[in-house]
């Protein structure tokens, strides 16, 4: 019924959004009004103006510089609910701690921190085709598997109790072993896009920044695993 | 026997009668009564613009002295609502301009307010004395320029939040010298610089000024000269607070600070410096009321100022100020009855972590006329809720934020289902509630069960099914306001429950599952509702079963209304669109 989330074109994850919910004119193939059925997935109905750097878009943003912000995860319309002259606020905020980080020499990736933040452990994990990412706690896992695991529980209809977020995938992934349309990349801390899984287990949650489950498809543009692992040994 | 009082007598009791719900009600009783009553009517409200006419309320009011609007939707707060969708003041205005010339005070909430209304109210109103106008826009410093020369008995002027196009501070400057009346004047929302020397000016010759709200640009060192021409203010909200002042203007703005005997309210503090703060200590025990939602204070700081605060009852904050400066709140701020907490960074991801459930559960522990909470927090728990409920039966508004939508109870994976009902079955006074967090059918079944005094809900991100709104409108008996964005259901519940919309004032639904269809439907079946499709991006044919972006509806007596923009879609565009077939379970 949903076949827009199949589609594997960058516009595409824009049309997701528009396909759920109306924006850009793209025809919503919906079921008969009426009950819960009317959306069969659990995708949330975001119109396209709420991710403006979805899916694919993010691969190539990722290789920004030190000091600039790095494309938010959950840029919703209206999300979190701080009115308009609280969020002017803390933009401007946000942009005096930018150019007085960018008039330092940065040392390191890391943006700088004003307050405590985010806590060390809990990384963001998006998923290709789900506007709202989440976060899993790396120091709560042991292996990748334990990993997958738990981003398998969290974007899909896992454990009685979570709600998966898209929801109309009933099978497990397999996300790491390449056998179905997902695939689990991370990035690292020198700002590269790369699959996860071939480096040891301590090695990976020391590197990683954050998660990213893409669709297979487009994961081409990524070095092929062998080689990948192979330069960053010798780095 | 005639038990009829004659109406003098009426008169002279409903004087008495201030709420304007008491005289709601007075007016249901008989015919005198009504006509009574509205005869001497002189604070009026419409908390909708659109639910009736300007010429209806001033024909039936025709003693209104004071008149509060209230134009957009709430979410219109979170840029939900399209920019032209509507809440002009003007017709309003316009209205009360012929018919009402004796209006003195006007407050406009979530309007559309322009120059051209503000140059026609100072013509129009001889006797005018407040304007107070929150989050609005479509005005700049020339129309209040026009109030500033014209109103001559001008006590109160207030801009809350407002976008105000900023062409020049001169407009201070039109205060004639003359006006002396000046009571409140709040203009902290303003951009632009305003000369001091006109400032001051206006200050010294207020004596009666109480309220002094300053923008960001006023100095420290400008503060300090305005302090020492009003110590008589009873609220506060500074300038900037950030600029190095050598030791003699620190000292001249201490003793200045501590001259300020009635002050009971403090607001602004933008950018403080740590060095500063103790500069405030000298008025805050006197304080009732602190908005430090703009100061960048770290927590040590914030827990020497809150600590000295024994009389706070209402405390806005960063969430600076972590749990360990609530605990130091909770011990020291035994009156408080409102808490906002509100989050340092834009995205879940740069709000401060050392802010949990936890501090929310102190204050809730050791406060006890605690009754309104709003609390942005990265995450939270079924058992914090639940404890929260337990200590404060007395809330009657919560609004819990957690910043990450889907957000499950952190310790148990769970769903916050449980943390809500104990909430909604707890608080029996509850008036106000916005969800958050994962939350399933179930939650919404709580809340219809046991929410009975729930008047406001706000809803995004929750629920599995049409189950939810089902529950809610036929379970919430006091339900007025309602807004969902985000939420999977369609158009059952709402059909089913149409009845209900009547009762309330209004519910806007944003990115849910509703068709087209349905909205025709209803519009059809409900002539008393305006059923408003917002669609920024209609198709070129609207199939029935097509689901809308948003809708907006809202109960009326004024029919459907004139100023629709083109985004905006009601049945009476095209009333000769008949309803086809559709399928309604």
């Amino acid at each position: 019924m949903i076949s827009e989330l199949e589609m594997g074109k960058a516009e595409s994850e824009l049309e997701l959004g528009l396909g759920l919910s109306l924006g850009g004119g793209t025809a919503a193939k919906i079921g008969k009004p009426g009950g819960g059925g009317a959306w069969g997935e659990r995708g949330r109905l975001l119109t396209a103006k709420d991710f403006p750097s979805v899916g694919s878009k993010r691969a190539a943003d990722s290789a920004s510089h030190a000091g600039a912000s790095p494309p938010r995860s959950s840029q919703v319309v209206g999300w979190p609910p701080i009115g308009s002259h609280r969020m002017n606020s803390l933009a401007a905020k946000s942009a005096r701690e930018e150019e007085e980080a960018g008039k330092k020499k940065v040392k390191d990736d890391e943006p700088k921190d004003v307050n405590k933040k985010v806590q060390v452990g809990f990384i963001k994990v998006n998923m290709d085709g789900v506007a709202i990412g989440r976060k899993v706690d790396l120091n709560a896992h042991s292996s990748y598997e334990n990993l997958a695991q738990t981003l398998e529980d969290m974007f899909f209809r896992g454990n009685p109790g979570t709600i998966g977020l898209t929801g109309q995938f009933t099978k497990p992934l397999r996300l790491l072993d390449g056998s179905s349309e997902f695939v689990l990349t991370y990035e690292d801390k020198e700002g590269d896009w790369m699959l996860v899984g071939d480096v040891p287990w301590r090695m990976f949650i020391t590197s990683v920044k954050r998660l990213r489950v893409m669709k297979t498809s487009e994961a081409n543009g990524l070095a092929a695993r062998h080689q990948e692992s192979n330069e960053r040994q010798r780095k | 026997m005639d038990l009829r009082l004659p109406s003098k007598v009426l008169e002279h009791i409903f004087s008495f009668v201030d709420s304007n719900e008491d005289r709601n009600s007075v007016s249901l009783v008989c015919k005198s009564w009504f006509e009574t009553e509205r005869l001497t009517r002189k604070r009026v409200f419409v908390r909708n613009c659109y639910a009736v006419t300007p010429a209806a309320v001033a024909r039936r009011f025709p003693e209104m002295r004071s008149l509060t609007l209230k134009g957009k939707p709430h979410f219109a707060d979170y840029n939900l609502v399209p920019d032209g969708w509507g809440g002009y003041a003007w017709p309003w205005i316009e209205a009360m301009a012929e018919k009402s010339p004796a209006l003195e005070e006007l407050r406009l909430k979530r309007m559309v307010v322009t120059d051209e209304c503000l140059e026609k109210i100072a013509a129009s109103f001889k006797e005018f004395k407040a304007l107070v106008l929150t989050s609005c826009e479509g005005f700049s410093t020339d129309g209040l320029a026009a109030i500033a020369v014209a109103c001559r008995n001008l006590r109160e002027l207030e801009l809350r939040e407002c976008i105000v196009e900023d062409l020049g501070g001169d407009w201070l400057s039109y205060f004639p010298e003359t006006l002396t009346s000046l009571v409140s004047l709040d203009f902290s929302c303003l951009d632009s610089e305003v000369k001091l020397s006109d400032l001051e000016l206006l200050v010294s010759r207020s004596p009666n000024l109480k309220s002094l709200k300053l923008n960001r640009d006023v100095s420290l060192d400008a503060l300090g000269s305005l302090l020492r021409l009003a110590p008589q203010l009873v609220e506060l909200g500074t300038g900037s607070f950030s600029d190095k002042l050598d030791q003699e203007a620190v000292s001249k703005l201490s003793q200045a600070f501590t001259e300020l005997k009635e002050l009971k309210s403090l607001s602004g503090l933008w950018d403080v410096l740590p060095e500063y703060i103790p500069l405030l200590y000298s008025v805050c025990p006197g304080l009732t009321s602190l908005n430090l939602s703009y100061a960048t204070v770290q927590m040590p700081d914030l827990v020497e100022l809150l600590s000295r605060c024994s009389n706070l009852q209402k405390l806005w904050v960063m969430d600076l100020i972590e749990d360990k400066g609530l605990e130091a709140v909770a011990s020291s701020c035994k009156e408080l009855r409102e808490l906002r907490v509100f989050p340092s960074g834009a995205d879940v991801d740069e709000t401060n972590v050392a802010l949990t459930e936890q501090g929310l559960v102190s204050v809730s522990e050791a406060c006890p006329n605690l009754e309104s909470v709003l609390y942005f927090c990265a995450q939270f728990t079924n058992e914090a809720l639940v404890t929260i409920a337990r200590n404060r039966p007395n809330l009657k508004c919560v609004r819990l934020c957690v910043m990450e939508p889907f957000a499950p109870d952190h310790k148990t994976q769970q769903p916050l289902d449980e943390g809500f009902k104990a909430i909604v079955e707890g608080c029996k006074g509850l008036q106000r509630l916005s969800v958050s967090g994962l939350l399933t059918d179930k939650a919404f079944e709580y809340i219809g069960t046991h929410g009975k005094k729930l008047r406001m809900l706000s809803i995004a991100f929750a629920g599995d099914s049409d189950l939810m709104l089902h529950h809610l409108l036929s379970g919430c008996e006091s339900l007025n306001k309602l807004e969902i964005r985000d939420c999977p259901f369609g158009d059952t519940a709402l059909l089913e429950n149409a009845a209900k919309l009547e009762t309330m004032r209004s519910l806007w639904m944003s990115s849910c599952g509703v068709s087209f269809g349905a909205c025709k439907l209803l519009s059809q079946k409900m002539p008393k509702l305006n059923v408003e499709v917002i669609d920024e991006h209609p198709l070129k044919t609207r199939p029935d079963s097509s689901p809308v972006e948003k809708i907006y509806i809202y109960r009326t007596l004024a029919g459907p209304r004139l100023d629709m923009p083109e985004f905006v879609w009601t049945i009476h565009k095209n009333p000769e669109i008949g309803v086809s077939n559709l399928a309604i379970e």
